[in-house]
C-alpha cells in the first residue's frame, strides 16, 4: 500500500499542514495561526489528522523556522523552506523563472534559471514582511484584509522607508498624523514591501519573466501583487491555488525520511512539552522575588500622585492642554489648584483630528457654566496641526512642556525619561535648564508600541499582557538592537517554547536595557545623571517595565500616576502660565459643525518636492504640513538671506558646468555622489583644461534612488552609497562616452598631526562595487583608478591608466598642467567656503541669530541625504555652517581615538572650535550603517562636552519625515533660548 | 609594586616592572592558533593568560561600555576583558590586557582607543592596554616585539593554520568517533614544549615539527567513500575565526554533516604586509620599508612552501601559495582594494569554488563597512564566473538571532548537497 506523506510548515506566526497522495496531489489541508504557543497548536493539528486520515503510517517532514529545533529534537526529517518552496513549485510548472514568497517574517526570492536554482533570503536587517501588514495594519486601526481594501482606492503613493519596519514606521505615523488619506498610506505601505524585497534580495539580477507568488500577504493581498506587477513591469504572474500552504506542500513531497504513526509523533510532542520544563539559566531574575516584594513596590509607586475632582464641584478657571504624540492623544483640563478635571487617553487611530474633535466633544459635555477656560495648549508631534484646527493659544515643544509636568513631581529633578509608544526622551536638567537631550533614532525605537502591537498579536490587552511578566520565573533573554531583532529573538524564544509570561518579561527587560544601553548610553545612571528621577510616559504603565528599569539602574525612581499624560500636564501648566482673558479655542458650537478635509500635494517651490498635506477645516482654513520651508507653508520668504553653507556649497558646486558652445574630445559623466561633491572643482578643471566636457547626474531623489536599486548587493550600507546606483543610471541615460568614478583610499591632507589621511571603506572602493554589480554598465566606458590627489607625482603615474587606448587622451605635460590647474581650483573652493564660513558666523553675531553647525560630510550637502534639513534650519531662522569651513579654526589634535580619516579630523577640529563660540551649536549628522560614526560621533560628543556644549547628534537613513528632526531642533533652540539668557525657565 | 607611567600624550604604560609584575590577559581570537602564541609570549617572559570566558554576561558587558553601533568584535572582545577583570578572580592591579592592532582604513584600527575608553568608563583605567602590531604603534617599555618573538609568533601561526586544515580534513571522515580530537590533544601537547623554548634559532625552520604534525593526523584511518559537501568560511577576520563572533560555526557545519575549510591565518598578516607594499608602489613611500616587507614575505613563503609540499606528500589538500592567492583576485578586483581582508576575502573565495568548495559561508559583523564591498559586493561576479558558487552572507551581531542564522546556513547546505548528489 502506498503510504501518504504529511508536510507541516511551521512558521513565525502560522502552522500548515499538508497531506498529499502518490500523484502530489493534497488530500488534505489546514492552515492555523499558533499565537506562540507552538506545541499545543502542532497537537490539535495532528488530532485532526488522526480523526480525518485513519492509515496507520506516514511519512513525515518538517519545515519553516520554527519547525527546526522541534523536528530535530524528535528525530524527523526537516526540509529548509525554501528548499520545500522549490519543490513545490518544480513538481507544479517549470516555466517559472522567478519565486517571490512573502512569509510572516521572511522574505524569499528564488531564481531559476534552467538547471541551476539560485535561491535567497532576506538578511537580518531587512525584517517583518506578513508581520509587518499587521503591525501597519495596526496603526491604521483596521485589519490586515481592510488595508488590501483600502489600497484599491488610492491617489498617490508616499515614498516610505522600505528598509524595515521600524523606519516605515516613523514614516508613516507621521502622515497619519499630519492627516494622510488612510487609502494613499495603505498603498504606500504595500509599495515600501515591493521596494523592500527588490533591494534586499535580487541584488542585481532582474526579477522578470514568468514570477510566482507565493506566501500568506502575496495570495490574500491583490493590491499587494498588483504593485509588485506594475513595479516589475512583469506580463506573466502564477499564483498556485494552495499559496497558503504551498511550502507544507513542498514538504510533504519532499517526504521520504521518516515514517511515523500519528500516534507515535503526538507522543514524541508530548515528550517535548515535558522536556521544555528544563530551565536554561541564562543568569536573569525573576522581576519579583514574592508577593510580598510586589506589594511594596506597587505601595511605593502609589505615592506619586495627582488627584483629579469631580468637574461639577468645581467652580473657577480651567486650562487646557492637548498632547498629539505620535501614537496617542492626551488631554487634560486643569483646575487652578492642580487638580484633573477631566482627562482623556486614546489611541489615534491614525486619525488625530477626529480624535481631538471627540474628545473637546466629550469635555464640554461636562464644561459647565461655572467653568471659564482661560488658555489652551497643545504639544507633541502633532502641535502644530491641532493647534491650528482647534485655534488654540498656543504650542510649545513638547521637550519643554514634559520638563514642566516634572519639575510639578519633583522640583530639584535632574533627569526625566519618557518612553512613548513611538519615542524615547531623555533630559537632563541642570540649574533649571534642559541641558541634554537624547531622544531615540529610528534604528533603536524598541518602544511601548513594540510591546503593544506583539501582545495584540498574541491576542492580549496590553495591560493584561503587562501583568503578566510579574509571575515571570524565567525571564527570556531577547537582546537589545531593533525592534526587528526582537521579533526574531521572540521568534526564537517562542520555538524553544518559552511561556508567555516569561516573554513578557523579557521584552520588558528589553526595552529598559534598549533605553538605557542604547539610547542613554549610561553605565552609572547616578553618578552621570543625578538621583531624582522621573519616569513617565505610557509605556512606564507597564510595572514590569517599571521594575526592571529600577533594578538594572539599581535605584527608585518617582512615576507619577498620570505617566501617560505627562506632556498634556505641562501644556495645561503652560496654558496656566501664559492665561488670557478667554480662550480663543474653538466653542462647542463651532465644533459641532467641524468639518476636516485632506488633501496631498507636492510642493514645487524648490528642488526638494516635499510631499504636502493640506488640511482645511471647515472648508476655509488651512494648514500645511510636510514642508520644510516656509515656503512650503505658502508663505513668502525673507530668510534667503541668512548665510548657509549646506546651499552654499551645493550652488556652488553644482555650477562648475561645461561650456555649450566648445568642441569637446569627448563627454564624462561624472556620479553626483560621496566623495565626488567636493573632488568636483578638482575634475572639472582637470577634464575641461583637457578638453572634455563634464556631464553629472541628476539632482539625488527617491525616484533617482529606486533607478538603481535593483542592483545593491548590500542592504545594509548607508544610503549615500546606495544612491549612487541611481546616479550612475542617470548617466547612462545622459549617453555620455565615459563614466568616471575614482577609488580614492587616501583623502586629502589638511592636518599634519592627524594619524593617516584615509576615507572611510566604503567611500574609497565604492567605484569597485559598481564595477561588479551594475550589468547596464555594459556598453559605456568606466573609469574607475586608483587615485590619490595630495602628490603631483604619484598622481601623474596613477592617471595614466584612463589615458590610454580606447579611453581617454592627453599629453603627459598637459596631465601635469591639468593636475597643477585643477588643485589650485580645488583650493580656491576650500577657501570660498572657509571665508563664507567667516561671514557666516559674522552674520551671526552681527544679527543675533542661532548658530548652528550641521558637521557631516561633504555629501551631505545633497538635501535628498539631509532631508532637506538645511531649509529646515533657515526657516528656524538659523544660520547654518558646515565642518569644513571652520576646521582651520582650531587644531583638535590630541584624540581618544585614531585620527586617521579626512573628513572626520574637520569633524574634530571644527568640534573644539564650536566649544569657543557662544551662541553656537553642534549637530552632528550620522547615517545610519555608519560604522565609522560610532566611533566619531562618541570622541565630537566628549570634545563638546568637555566644554559644557550640548551634543546633538541626527540620524539620516532613507527615513523622509522630518518629525523628531523637528523636535529635536526645535528643543536645541529653546534650550540656546535658556542657556543664552542665563535664566531658569521654569 | 609597579607605579603606573604615562608616556607624553597621557597614555598608561606597560613598563619592565608589570612585566614581571602582571599578567597579560589575551583575547582568544582563534582556538587553533592562539595556544601557541600565549607560550611563545610566556617563553620571552611574559605572563600571558588566554581568556575561555564566553557567558552570556560577556555580552551585557560588551554593551554596556561600548557605542551600540560598533561592530560585534570590539564588543565582544571588550566584553570579553570586562567580564574578566570583574568575574575572573585576578587582582585587578596586576594585570594588563592585549589587544592586535592591523591599521588600515577599517574601524578596526581603533579597537585599541575602543578599549581604552571602555576602561575609563569601568573604572579601571589603571590597567594597561597593550597593543600588539608590526608597525610600531604605541610602544611600551615592558613589550617590544623582537625579532625572536616575531618569529616565534609567526610559527605559532604556522602550526595553527597547519593544524586547522588538517583537523577539519580528518573529522568529517573518521572512522573511529573521536579520534582526531584526541590526536589533536595529543599532538598539541607534543608540541607546546617549542614553543615554551626561550632560545631558538629564528633562522631554523621547525620542519620536523610539522612533519610529525601531518603524518600524525594522516595516520588516522579514514573513510573517504562518505561524500560530504565541502563548505569554506571566509570574512571579517574576527568572527571567521573566533567561535566566540561566529556562534561556533564550524561546530554547527559538522553537525550539519558537512566538512569545513577555512583559509588559513597567515595569508591575511603576508597579505597586509603586501599590502603595504602596494601602496609604497602605488602612492609612494619608503623604499626601505618595502624592501624588508618584501623579503619578509618572501622568506616566509619559502617556509610555507616545505608545509605545502608536505601536506601534499600526506595527501591532504595543498592550499595555493600567496602568490597563486593573489592572483585569483586579478581581473575580478583591484589589488588597491585593501581596507579591512580586501581583495584577499573574494580571492579566497574563488580559491574554495576551485578547490570543490563552492559552498560558502561569508561572514561579516553587522554593517561591516570593507564587506559591504569585497564580500557581499562580489558575490554576482564572482557567480557570474563560477555558477557552481553557493555563497550565504551571514551577519553577526550580538543580538542577531541564532535561529536566522542557522536558518540561512541551512538553506545553502541543503543546496550543497543536492549539488553533490547531482554530480553522483
Amino acid at each position: 500500500m502506498y503510504i501518504k506523506r504529511i508536510g507541516i510548515d511551521i512558521g513565525s506566526t502560522t502552522i500548515k499542514a499538508v497531506i498529499t497522495n502518490e500523484e502530489n496531489e493534497i488530500i488534505y489541508k489546514t492552515y492555523k495561526r499558533h499565537m506562540s504557543s507552538i506545541t499545543s497548536s502542532l497537537l490539535s493539528l495532528l488530532s485532526e489528522i488522526k480523526e480525518t486520515c485513519v492509515d496507520k503510517e506516514f511519512y513525515i517532514n518538517f519545515t519553516g523556522s520554527a519547525g527546526m529545533k522541534l523536528a530535530h529534537n524528535m528525530g524527523i526529517q526537516f526540509t529548509q523552506e525554501v528548499i520545500s518552496a522549490t519543490k513545490a513549485l518544480r513538481s507544479f510548472d517549470d516555466s517559472i523563472d522567478v519565486c517571490i514568497e512573502l512569509g510572516g517574517e521572511d522574505a524569499k526570492i528564488i531564481f531559476f534559471d534552467g538547471i541551476n536554482i539560485e535561491q535567497r533570503m532576506n538578511g537580518t536587517c531587512a525584517g517583518g514582511t506578513g508581520a509587518f501588514i499587521d503591525q501597519m495594519a495596526t496603526l491604521l486601526n483596521v485589519s490586515s484584509g481592510e488595508v488590501n481594501e483600502l489600497a484599491k482606492n488610492y491617489e498617490k503613493i508616499y515614498p516610505i522607508a522600505s528598509r524595515c519596519g521600524v523606519f516605515a514606521k516613523s514614516d508613516i505615523q507621521p502622515l497619519l498624523n499630519q492627516g494622510a488619506r488612510h487609502e494613499d498610506i495603505a498603498v504606500s505601505i504595500y509599495q515600501a514591501i515591493v521596494n523592500q524585497t527588490i533591494t534586499g534580495l535580487s541584488q542585481g539580477k532582474k526579477i522578470k519573466g514568468n514570477v510566482a507568488f507565493l506566501g500568506g500577504p502575496l495570495t490574500f493581498a491583490s493590491e499587494l501583487r498588483k504593485r509588485f506587477i506594475e513595479t516589475l513591469k512583469l506580463t506573466s504572474v502564477f499564483i498556485p491555488q494552495d499559496g497558503e500552504v504551498f511550502v507544507a506542500l513542498g514538504a510533504s513531497i519532499a517526504a521520504t525520511e521518516t515514517k511515523f504513526s500519528i500516534e507515535k509523533v503526538i507522543e514524541l510532542v508530548v515528550n517535548e512539552t515535558k522536556r521544555e520544563k528544563v530551565n536554561i539559566d541564562n543568569g536573569i531574575e525573576p522581576l519579583f522575588k514574592d508577593e510580598a516584594e510586589y506589594d511594596t513596590f506597587i505601595k511605593r509607586h502609589s505615592k506619586a500622585k495627582i488627584e483629579s475632582i469631580d468637574i461639577s464641584s468645581y467652580n473657577g478657571n480651567a486650562y487646557l492642554g492637548i498632547d498629539a504624540g505620535s501614537t496617542t492623544t492626551k488631554m487634560v483640563l486643569l483646575s487652578e489648584d492642580n487638580k484633573i478635571l477631566f482627562q482623556y487617553y486614546s489611541h489615534n487611530l491614525g486619525n488625530p483630528v477626529e480624535i481631538v474633535k471627540n474628545a473637546l466633544l466629550k469635555m464640554y459635555e461636562e464644561v459647565h457654566p461655572g467653568i471659564s477656560i482661560k488658555g489652551a495648549f497643545s504639544t507633541g508631534y502633532g502641535e502644530q496641526l491641532i493647534k491650528n484646527a482647534f485655534n488654540l493659544d498656543g504650542s510649545e515643544v513638547e521637550t519643554i512642556c514634559h520638563y514642566k509636568a516634572a519639575s510639578y513631581f519633583n522640583k530639584d529633578v535632574d533627569f526625566i525619561i519618557d518612553i512613548g509608544g513611538q519615542d524615547m526622551k531623555c533630559f537632563k536638567i541642570e540649574n533649571g535648564v534642559i541641558t541634554s537631550i537624547i531622544l531615540n533614532e529610528a534604528c533603536s525605537s524598541g518602544c511601548g508600541s513594540f510591546i503593544e502591537t506583539f501582545s495584540t498579536s498574541l491576542g492580549y490587552e496590553i495591560s493584561d499582557f503587562a501583568e503578566l511578566a510579574i509571575n515571570s520565573r524565567n525571564p527570556v533573554d531577547l537582546g537589545s538592537r531593533c525592534t526587528v531583532f526582537m521579533n526574531s529573538s521572540v521568534k526564537q524564544a517562542q520555538a524553544d517554547a518559552a511561556s508567555t509570561e516569561d516573554i513578557s518579561a523579557g521584552l520588558a527587560i528589553s526595552v529598559v536595557k534598549n533605553a538605557l544601553y542604547k539610547v542613554i548610553r549610561a553605565v552609572d545612571v547616578k553618578r552621570e545623571f543625578g538621583e531624582n528621577i522621573i519616569v513617565q510616559g505610557g509605556t512606564f504603565y507597564n510595572n514590569a517595565v517599571l521594575r526592571s528599569f529600577e533594578r538594572e539602574i539599581n535605584m527608585n525612581v518617582t512615576r507619577p500616576n498620570i505617566s501617560g499624560l505627562m506632556g498634556a500636564f505641562g501644556a495645561s501648566i503652560l496654558a496656566r502660565e501664559n492665561s488670557v482673558d478667554s480662550s480663543q479655542m474653538i466653542t462647542k458650537e463651532q465644533l459641532d459643525n467641524f468639518l476636516y478635509k485632506t488633501k496631498s500635494a507636492v510642493c514645487k517651490k524648490c528642488s526638494n518636492y516635499c510631499q504636502l498635506t493640506v488640511n482645511i477645516f471647515n472648508d476655509s482654513k488651512k494648514y500645511i504640513s510636510g514642508n520644510r520651508c516656509e515656503k512650503g507653508a505658502g508663505l513668502l520668504s525673507n530668510m534667503d538671506d541668512i548665510p548657509n553653507l549646506y546651499l552654499y556649497k551645493y550652488d556652488r558646486l553644482t555650477s562648475y558646468i561645461s561650456k555649450v558652445n566648445r568642441v569637446y574630445k569627448g563627454t564624462i559623466g561624472i556620479p553626483l555622489g560621496l566623495n565626488m561633491y567636493e573632488n568636483i572643482p578638482f575634475w572639472h578643471t582637470f577634464f575641461t583644461a583637457l578638453g572634455y566636457k563634464l556631464v553629472y547626474s541628476e539632482r539625488s531623489s527617491k525616484t533617482l534612488y529606486e533607478l538603481g536599486q535593483d542592483s545593491i548587493p548590500s542592504d545594509t550600507v548607508c544610503y549615500p552609497a546606495k544612491l549612487i546606483h541611481g546616479h550612475i543610471e542617470s548617466l547612462l541615460k545622459k549617453d555620455v562616452d565615459f563614466i568616471f568614478y575614482p577609488n580614492m583610499q587616501f583623502n586629502v591632507i589638511e592636518k599634519s598631526y592627524r594619524d593617516n589621511e584615509y576615507n572611510c571603506p566604503v567611500v574609497a572602493h565604492y567605484p569597485e562595487l559598481i564595477k561588479a554589480n551594475m550589468d547596464s554598465l555594459k556598453g559605456t566606458v568606466y573609469l574607475d583608478p586608483y587615485i590619490s590627489i595630495n602628490n603631483a607625482h604619484s598622481f601623474a603615474k596613477n592617471i595614466k591608466s584612463i589615458f590610454t587606448k580606447g579611453k581617454l587622451s592627453a599629453k603627459k605635460g598637459d596631465i601635469l598642467r591639468a593636475y597643477d590647474k585643477a588643485i589650485k581650483e580645488y583650493e580656491n573652493y576650500r577657501i570660498d567656503v572657509i571665508n563664507e564660513g567667516k561671514r557666516a558666523i559674522e552674520y551671526s553675531e552681527k544679527h543675533n541669530k542661532n548658530l548652528i553647525i550641521l558637521a557631516g560630510r561633504p555629501y551631505h550637502i545633497d538635501p535628498e541625504i539631509n532631508h532637506g534639513m538645511a531649509k529646515l534650519l533657515r526657516s528656524l531662522e538659523c544660520v547654518v555652517v558646515s565642518e569644513d569651513a571652520l576646521n582651520f579654526m582650531a587644531d583638535q589634535s590630541q584624540l581618544n581615538v585614531i585620527n586617521q580619516w579626512s573628513y572626520h579630523t574637520r569633524l574634530y577640529d571644527t568640534a573644539k572650535y564650536v566649544t569657543t563660540l557662544k551662541n553656537a551649536n553642534l549637530i552632528q549628522l550620522v547615517s545610519f550603517g555608519c560604522g565609522l560614526d560610532a566611533i566619531t560621533s562618541d570622541e565630537v560628543k566628549s570634545i563638546l562636552e568637555a566644554s559644557g556644549k550640548l551634543y546633538t547628534q541626527i540620524k539620516i537613513d532613507e527615513v523622509s519625515n522630518l518629525g523628531t528632526v523637528n523636535i529635536r531642533i526645535r528643543s536645541l533652540l529653546s534650550t540656546m533660548k535658556g542657556v543664552q539668557n542665563g535664566t531658569t525657565r521654569i | 609594586m609597579a607605579q603606573l607611567e604615562y608616556d607624553e600624550f597621557g597614555r598608561l604604560l606597560f613598563t619592565e616592572e608589570m612585566r614581571k609584575e602582571y599578567t597579560i590577559l589575551v583575547p582568544q581570537m582563534a582556538p587553533y592558533h592562539f595556544d601557541f602564541l600565549i607560550h611563545s609570549l610566556n617563553s620571552e617572559g611574559y605572563k600571558a593568560e588566554l581568556l575561555k570566558n564566553d557567558s552570556y554576561m560577556l555580552i551585557e558587558e560588551g554593551l554596556k561600555y561600548s557605542h551600540n553601533d560598533i561592530c560585534v568584535p570590539a564588543m565582544l572582545v571588550i566584553g570579553q576583558f570586562i567580564d574578566a577583570i570583574k568575574n575572573g578572580g585576578y587582582d585587578k592591579h596586576k594585570i594588563a590586557l592585549v589587544i592586535t592592532q592591523t591599521g588600515g582604513g577599517c574601524r578596526a584600527s581603533n579597537y585599541v582607543n575602543l578599549l581604552r575608553k571602555a576602561l575609563k568608563k569601568a573604572n579601571y583605567d589603571y590597567i594597561p592596554i597593550i597593543s600588539l602590531n608590526a608597525n610600531g604603534m604605541e610602544p611600551n617599555p615592558g613589550f617590544k616585539v623582537s625579532a625572536r618573538l616575531l618569529f616565534k609568533l609567526a610559527n605559532s601561526i604556522a602550526i595553527g593554520d597547519v593544524l586547522m586544515q588538517v583537523v577539519n580534513e580528518t573529522r568529517p571522515y573518521e572512522v573511529n568517533e573521536g579520534e582526531t580530537l584526541e590526536v589533536l590533544k595529543e599532538v598539541t601537547s607534543t608540541i607546546i614544549p617549542f614553543f615554551e623554548r626561550k632560545k631558538i634559532n629564528i633562522w631554523k625552520y621547525p620542519r620536523k615539527l610539522i612533519h610529525y604534525v601531518i603524518k600524525e593526523f594522516s595516520d588516522i584511518p579514514v573513510d573517504k567513500t562518505i561524500k560530504k559537501p565541502k563548505v569554506g568560511v571566509v570574512g571579517e577576520i574576527y568572527v571567521k575565526y573566533s567561535p566566540l563572533g561566529n556562534n561556533n560555526l564550524e561546530r554547527t557545519l559538522i553537525e550539519e554533516g558537512c566538512e569545513v575549510f577555512t583559509p588559513s591565518l597567515f595569508d591575511f598578516f603576508l597579505y597586509t604586509f603586501d599590502s603595504s607594499v602596494h601602496d609604497i608602489n602605488k602612492y609612494g613611500g619608503s623604499a626601505k620599508k618595502k624592501l624588508a616587507l618584501k623579503v619578509f614575505i618572501k622568506l616566509i613563503e619559502t617556509r610555507r612552501e616545505f608545509v605545502r609540499k608536505t601536506l601534499k606528500k600526506y595527501n591532504f589538500y595543498k592550499p595555493l601559495s600567496y602568490k597563486e592567492l593573489k592572483k585569483l583576485a586579478k581581473g575580478v578586483i583591484d589589488y588597491g582594494t585593501h581596507s579591512g581582508e580586501g581583495w584577499l576575502l573574494t580571492a579566497e573565495m574563488i580559491d574554495l569554488v576551485h578547490m570543490g568548495a563552492p559552498n560558502i559561508v561569508c561572514t561579516q559583523p553587522f554593517g561591516c563597512l570593507p564587506n559591504h564591498i569585497v564580500g557581499k559586493g562580489m558575490f554576482k561576479k564572482i557567480k557570474e564566473l563560477h555558477p557552481q558558487s553557493n555563497i550565504v552572507a551571514i551577519d553577526y551581531d550580538t543580538s542577531a538571532s541564532e535561529i536566522n542564522q542557522i536558518n540561512r546556513i541551512k538553506l545553502m547546505i541543503a543546496n550543497a548537497k543536492e549539488n553533490l548528489n547531482k554530480k553522483k
